[in-house]
C-alpha cells in the first residue's frame, strides 16, 4: 500500500476515461442485478438466510474448518494451513518446485492477488497465467485489478484490443466482445492443453463434504480444474460453510449480486480426487493472514461473512468516481475499506474507514447483510482511540476540533455562546456575494468547491426567545 | 398536540429559517410547539467520525432534555438515523442500564418532520401552495435507514401550484457525508458535480429535501457555479400558503 486513499483518488480523478469506464461498468452490472432481485420475493429472507450461515460458520470457525480439514483428506485431498502470505506462497512453492512446474495455469483467485503469488512464483523461475479473461487483461497489461468479480472494469473494450495487439503479437484484430474472446480463446487453448498444474482459489468451502466449490462464467476454470493432473486451491479460512444444502441459498445469492445472473454459466465443486480422472494430486492452503485477528473482534466479525460478491462496489458512490485502485489493495469499494486496514491491524489503509460518507448502498445490497457503515465507524473509532495515545495526534487539528465541539455541545448556553464567536470569527472571510468562497486550514477542503453559507446573525435559539417575549 | 422540537445544531446556527417554517406548519396543524434551549446536538458528528467516546455525552444530554417530551419532531433525517441506529449501541457499550431503558423509551417518540406530519398525524396535505418547479433530492438516511419512500413526495404533491420533477439517480448520495466533505474533499465534489448534473437536468428552480445537510452541499456547489437553482428544506416549502410565505 503506497498513496492515502484521497491522494490516490485525487489522480484517479483525474482520469476521464478511466471515469467513464468504471462508472459505465458498475451502471450495466447494477441494473442487471436489481432485476434479477426484484424478481425473488423471498430475496430478504435469502438474504436473512445467508447471513446466519455465515455468521454462524464464523462463531464455529475452529470445528468447521477442523470437520473440512478431514472430509478433503478422506477425500484423498491434502490440507495446509498458512499463518500469513509468506507462509502461503512458501506453501505452493515446495509443491510446484517438488514437480518441478515451470508454468501454472490460474484461474481467477483474488485471494492470491491477496498474497502476491504471481510475483512469488515468478521469482522462483515459475510462469502464472492467468485463464479468467478479465484477470488475462489485467495481466496482460502490468495492470492490478480494480474491481473483485470484474478486475478489468476500468478498461473498455477499446483498451483491451489494443491490449492484445501488443501482448499476443496479434497483427489484427477486430473490436467485438466476440473478436477479443475469440483472441483470449486462442491464446489460452495452448495454455490449458499444455500445462501440468492449476492453481485456483475457492467461493466456498464445504466442511461437511470436503469438497469446494468455484463459479464462473467462462468455463476457463472448468478448464483449469480439470485438465492438469497437479491442482492447488488457496482460499481464506472464512471460505467455509458447514453442508452442502447451504449453497442452496449462495448459488441464488451470489449470482444474483455479483454479475447479475439467475446462476453462473459453470458451477464446479469438486472433492478430493477421483481416479483417472480430473486432478491426481489435490492441495488446499487455508489462509489466515490476519483473519483470525478480525474474528476475535466481536464489532467488525461481520467482515469475514463476505462471499466477495462485489455488489457493495457496484453501488458505492465513492467507487465510482475513482474505481478501485484507490483502495491501494486487490479489494477496492466498501468491503475493501473495513476488510484492507482489518488485514494490516490498522498499520496499513488507515485513511480508507473515512473513504465512505456512510450513505448506506452497500448494506442495503449486501447479500450476506454486513453492516459496513457501521464497521467504518467502529474502525474509525479504533483508529482515533490510536491517534488519541500520541502527542501528535491528540494535538491534532481534528482531535482538537471535535474536543471542542463536544465541550460546546454539553450545553444550550454554551452553543449559544459559540454561535455568536463563530458568527464574529466569519467576518473576515465573507465574500462579495454574502457567501464564504475561501477557508483555511482544514476546512479549506470545503471550499475548494463549494461556498458556505454565512452563520445568518439570529440562530434559531434566538428568534425563539425573543417570539417568546414578544408574545408575553 | 405538544410537539417538542429537536431543531438540531447546524439548523438552529445556519439554518433557522427551516426552524421557523418547521413551527409555522405544525401551529397551522392546530398543534403546539415546545423548544427547550437546553438542547444541542444528536452526537451525529462525534459518533460517524470515530469519536463515539466523545459522543456519548451528548447523546445522554439529549436524553436529558427529551425525558419528558411527547413527541419529538427533529426536521433532519440522519439525526433521526444517529438516534434510531446508534443510540442502542452507545448504550449497550456503556453497560448501563439506565441508559438503555432512557433510549428505549425514547425510540418511538423520536419522528422526522415528514415522518411525523404522514406516519403520525395524518398529514398529507399541509395547506401550502408554492408555484415552483421542484425537484426532490432523496438523502440517504432518509431512503435507507428511516425509509421514508415517498413520504416527502406525497406531502410534496399536495402543495397547490408546485410542479413536481423528478430527479434522476435520486437514491445516489450527493457526497457530503459530514467530514467526509473535508477529509475526502476531491471525491466528495466529484460525487456533487453528478448531483447538481442531475439537478440541472430536472428544470427545477428550487430542489429541496428532509436534510439541510445535503442542502447545504448543494448550494455549495450551486452557489459556486453562480446557478440560478435555489435550495430549501421541505419545511420551508410546506410553510408557504396562498397569502404568502411568511414567517
Ligand atoms: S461486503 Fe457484501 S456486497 Fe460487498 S462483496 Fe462482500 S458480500 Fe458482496
Amino acid at each position: 500500500m503506497t498513496a492515502s486513499f484521497p491522494a490516490a483518488a485525487r489522480e484517479l480523478l483525474r482520469n476521464a476515461q478511466l471515469r467513464r469506464n468504471v462508472a459505465h461498468a458498475t451502471d450495466v452490472i447494477r441494473h442487471k442485478r436489481d432485476r434479477v432481485v426484484e424478481e425473488r420475493e423471498d430475496w430478504q429472507e435469502l438474504r436473512d438466510a445467508g447471513s446466519a450461515i455465515r455468521q454462524h460458520v464464523l462463531e464455529n470457525l475452529d470445528s468447521y474448518l477442523l470437520q473440512f480439514e478431514e472430509a478433503c483428506s478422506a477425500a484423498g485431498g491434502q490440507v495446509h494451513w498458512a499463518r500469513d502470505a509468506a507462509e502461503a506462497n512458501r506453501i505452493a512453492l515446495a509443491i510446484l518446485s517438488s514437480r518441478e512446474v515451470r508454468e501454472v495455469i490460474k484461474i481467477k483467485s483474488m485471494t492470491t492477488e491477496e498474497i502476491g503469488l504471481n510475483a512469488a512464483l515468478e521469482a522462483r523461475g515459475i510462469s502464472a497465467i492467468e485463464t479468467d479473461l478479465a484477470e488475462l487483461i489485467v495481466q496482460l497489461g502490468h495492470d492490478v485489478p480494480s474491481h473483485i468479480v470484474v478486475p478489468a472494469l476500468h478498461k473498455n473494450r477499446q483498451q483491451i484490443r489494443e491490449l492484445f495487439l501488443r501482448e499476443m503479437g496479434l497483427d489484427q484484430l477486430g473490436d467485438t466482445a466476440e473478436d477479443l474472446t475469440a483472441a483470449a480463446r486462442a491464446w489460452l487453448r495452448r495454455r490449458f492443453l499444455t500445462a501440468r498444474a492449476a492453481i485456483s482459489g475457492a467461493n466456498f468451502l464445504i466442511a461437511e463434504t470436503g469438497g469446494v466449490a468455484i463459479v464462473e462464467s467462462e468455463g476457463n476454470g472448468r478448464m483449469c480444474l480439470t485438465l492438469p493432473p497437479l491442482l492447488i486451491t488457496i482460499a481464506g479460512i472464512e471460505k467455509v460453510i458447514p453442508s452442502f444444502r447451504d449453497l442452496e441459498v449462495f448459488l441464488q445469492t451470489l449470482p444474483r449480486s455479483a454479475t447479475g445472473e439467475r446462476m453462473n454459466p459453470y458451477n464446479s465443486i469438486w472433492t478430493g480426487t477421483t481416479g483417472a480422472d480430473g486432478p491426481q494430486e489435490f492441495h488446499v492452503i487455508l489462509l489466515d493472514n490476519g483473519r483470525s485477528r478480525i474474528l476475535a473482534d466481536s464489532e467488525s466479525r461481520q467482515t469475514l461473512k463476505c462471499i466477495r460478491c462485489g455488489a457493495c462496489q457496484n453501488v458505492c458512490p465513492v467507487y465510482r468516481q475513482t474505481g478501485g485502485h484507490a483502495y491501494g489493495s486487490v479489494y477496492g469499494g466498501p468491503i475493501g475499506a473495513i476488510l484492507t486496514p482489518q488485514l494490516h491491524n490498522l498499520e496499513q489503509g488507515a485513511s480508507l474507514p473515512y473513504a465512505s460518507s456512510l450513505c448506506g448502498a452497500c448494506y442495503e445490497v449486501c447479500p450476506v447483510k454486513i453492516d459496513i457503515p457501521e464497521v467504518l465507524i467502529h474502525l474509525r473509532s479504533e483508529i482515533v482511540a490510536r491517534e488519541q495515545h500520541t502527542i501528535g495526534g491528540m494535538l491534532g487539528p481534528w482531535n482538537l476540533g471535535m474536543q471542542a465541539a463536544a465541550r460546546i455541545f454539553a450545553s444550550g448556553e454554551r452553543m449559544e455562546t459559540a454561535q455568536k464567536l463563530g458568527r464574529a470569527i466569519q467576518r473576515p472571510f465573507a465574500g462579495t456575494s454574502g457567501t464564504i468562497e475561501s477557508l483555511p486550514f482544514l476546512l479549506s477542503g470545503w471550499t475548494q468547491s463549494r461556498d458556505l453559507r454565512p452563520i445568518p446573525q439570529e440562530s434559531f435559539r434566538a428568534w425563539w426567545a425573543r417570539r417568546g417575549k414578544e408574545e408575553s | 398536540m405538544r410537539i417538542s422540537l429537536f431543531i438540531a445544531c447546524y439548523n438552529d446556527t445556519l439554518f433557522p429559517d427551516t426552524g421557523k417554517a418547521v413551527v409555522r406548519v405544525l401551529e397551522r396543524l392546530g398543534h403546539t410547539v415546545d423548544f427547550n434551549p437546553a438542547q444541542t446536538c444528536c452526537g451525529q458528528m462525534h459518533w460517524n467520525t470515530g469519536y463515539t467516546r466523545e459522543a456519548v455525552p451528548i447523546i445522554r444530554h439529549f436524553l436529558e432534555v427529551y425525558r419528558e417530551a411527547e413527541v419529538i419532531c427533529i426536521p433532519s433525517s440522519s439525526c433521526v438515523a444517529m438516534i434510531r441506529d446508534h443510540y442502542p449501541k452507545a448504550a449497550e457499550e456503556s453497560g448501563d442500564a439506565k441508559f438503555a431503558e432512557e433510549v428505549e423509551s425514547l425510540l418511538p417518540r423520536v419522528f422526522e418532520f415528514s415522518e411525523l406530519l404522514v406516519r403520525y398525524l395524518r398529514v398529507e396535505d399541509a395547506g401550502a401552495a408554492f408555484a415552483h418547479k421542484v425537484t426532490y433530492h432523496a438523502s440517504c438516511h432518509s431512503l435507507r435507514s428511516l425509509g421514508l419512500g415517498d413520504i416527502p413526495l406525497r406531502l410534496l404533491r399536495n402543495v397547490r401550484g408546485l410542479e413536481l420533477l423528478p430527479l434522476d439517480d435520486v437514491d445516489r448520495c450527493c457526497g457530503f457525508g459530514g467530514t467526509f466533505a473535508i477529509k475526502n474533499a476531491d471525491v466528495s465534489s466529484a460525487m456533487l458535480e453528478d448531483k447538481i448534473e442531475s439537478v440541472l437536468k430536472s428544470g427545477a428552480e428550487v430542489c429541496t429535501a428532509v436534510d439541510n445537510s445535503c442542502l447545504l452541499h448543494l448550494f455549495g456547489g450551486l452557489h459556486r457555479r453562480r446557478l440560478p437553482v435555489r435550495t430549501a428544506h421541505l419545511a420551508e416549502i410546506l410553510a408557504c400558503t396562498s397569502e404568502g410565505a411568511g414567517q
